[in-house]
């Protein structure tokens, strides 16, 4: 279980995050929505150990993260795996060597048992002729199939995806989301995405969170927030474009 | 950690002396953390696991693909060193010093600063543009949430490889240029060859030696340090990167230069 409890944190003088209060069960898929600059990579880089809070914690299975350093970090960061906005694939490498990298960097596997989990890794993600191609040469969606490929290969407990579909096409959103739900039934793993893909994260997602202006303003099961009385969460899900009135916030 | 003042809060008479405050606690804090960064990677080389692939990978970045361009700039900075030196000489009818002049010039001085300057437009802009765009496309972050530090992967095995390198380059620059001047001097304008090579073994001896031999090794660290700290401290996008690689290259051949003129003062 992830614990976030009372996380601050401010660039400068602006500040992002005002007191984030969260709970994400093991093995559920959260999705936190929100709008752009609002916060949501923020919260995410707190939780892989990226960012360090202000004030306020985040504990993964009871051991705080935000207190850890180095070698302790690492420990809790070797149960993580991570699908970037970007994919951020190693462009000095090929696709079945960015999917390989962390088991050859961090297991103790034998070159033959990596090659044989990078191939079931990209024929489960539907890349299996693509291991020889340079990310440069592959598609956006395929990009992100690869990083989800790499951040799977470890096997891990926990998943982020820092929106893990932003510039792709509808097909190609949906065949992501397919593939993660996929990915999650068969590996159980507890999931948690950022992403602002509204309605189709509601098809996926076991609980939502909206974050809004550094709070988490809404929290529940998708057709919970859905039927939300919340003008800030209608107007998100709505998209539309007046203002919320200050007094009627939250 | 220093917190420059805020020159605008403190009354008109003040300011300027805030201002020259704050930048100074600024230089200072840049300073350490520039400080902090190579001793980081220092640690990282001496510290187990080490990343042997990696630094053949950087050895062969550095090293293999300056080696054209090594070359090429050590046999005209050669010929031009003969036949500048050889004009002069003949002046005063010391054509005979044209070996030992053109070889101490570039073993004691010119082989080390042009070679590490060099080295720094082709292989130091490629670090620092390499590092700063993992930085913008989260490749650093990745390596980091998969507990592999940054600093043992991208910056140590650059400081080693620059170490083994840059002395090798410069003794092959060295080469190249005297076998340059060799060829202005005595094929050109018709010095003897044993005249050019047999003074050479006369004048230069072990300290010069050491002295172009140590400057290559202090320049092995310079660069890589300078120009893979301006990659991870890159600003946003590509405007970040295309600045901190002009930043990297410009600072280094002045660091260069400068650490080239104290090593030439207390050096024998």
């Amino acid at each position: 279980m992830i614990r976030i409890q009372r996380l601050h944190k401010r660039f400068g003088r602006q500040p992002v995050l005002r007191g984030i209060d969260l709970d994400i069960a093991t093995g559920e898929i959260m999705v936190v929505i929100g709008r752009s600059g609002g916060g949501k990579s923020v919260l995410l880089k707190h939780l892989i150990g990226l960012l360090r809070p202000d004030s306020g914690t985040v504990a993964v299975d009871g051991t705080e993260i935000t207190r850890l350093r180095g070698g302790e970090l690492d420990r809790v960061r070797a149960r993580y795996g991570v699908v970037f906005q970007g994919g951020a694939l190693f462009d000095s490498m090929s696709v079945a060597e960015n999917v390989a990298f962390p088991l050859r960097e961090k297991s103790r596997l034998r070159h033959a048992e990596i090659r044989e989990r990078v191939e079931e890794k990209l024929e489960q993600v539907g890349l299996s002729d693509m291991g020889h191609k340079n990310p440069a040469e592959i598609s956006g969606g395929m990009r992100k199939r690869v990083a989800i490929a790499r951040a799977l290969v470890t096997e891990p407990e926990i998943v982020f995806f820092d929106e893990p579909t932003t510039g792709l096409d509808p097909i190609l959103v949906n065949t992501i989301h397919h593939l993660i739900v996929e990915l999650h039934r068969k590996f159980r793993f507890t999931a948690v995405m950022v992403s602002h893909e509204i309605p189709e994260i509601f098809e996926i997602a076991d609980r939502v969170a909206m974050l809004h202006e550094g709070v988490i303003v809404e929290v529940g099961p998708p057709e919970a927030v859905r039927a939300s009385t919340n003008p800030i969460v209608q107007q998100f899900i709505r998209g539309d474009v007046e203002m919320v009135p200050a007094g009627q916030r939250r | 950690m220093f917190s420059s003042p805020t020159p605008e809060l403190w009354p008109a008479p003040l300011r300027p002396i805030a201002a020259l405050g704050g930048l100074t606690l600024d230089l200072v804090s840049a300073l350490g953390r520039f400080g902090r960064f190579f001793g980081q990677a220092v640690g990282y080389v001496v510290i187990p696991p080490f990343k042997i692939v990696r630094l053949i990978d950087r050895i062969h970045f550095i090293g293999f693909r300056s080696l054209t361009i090594v070359i090429l700039t050590g046999a005209f900075t050669g010929m031009v060193l003969g036949l500048q030196i050889f004009l002069t000489l003949s002046r005063f009818g010391s054509e005979a010093y044209l070996g030992p002049a053109v070889a101490l010039s570039l073993i004691r001085e010119l082989g080390p600063v042009l070679c590490a300057v060099f080295v720094t437009g082709l292989a130091g802009s490629a670090l620092t543009a390499e590092i700063g765009i993992m930085k913008i496309t989260e490749q650093i972050d990745a390596l980091q949430v998969m507990a592999l530090n940054p600093m043992r992967y991208l910056v140590s095995p650059a400081l080693v490889a620059g170490v083994i390198t840059f002395p090798l380059l410069t003794a092959i620059f060295d080469v190249v240029g005297i076998l340059g001047g060799y060829l202005v001097g005595v094929e050109l304008l018709g010095l003897s060859p044993g005249t050019y090579f047999g003074e050479m073994k006369t004048f230069v001896n072990m300290s010069d030696l050491m002295t172009g031999y140590w400057k290559a090794i202090s320049f092995g660290i310079i660069v890589p340090w300078v120009c893979t700290y301006k990659g991870f401290n890159c600003g946003h996008g590509a405007e970040g990167v295309a600045r901190a690689t002009t930043q990297a290259v410009v600072l280094t051949s002045i660091l260069i230069l400068v650490w080239d003129y104290f090593l030439g003062s207390v050096l024998p």
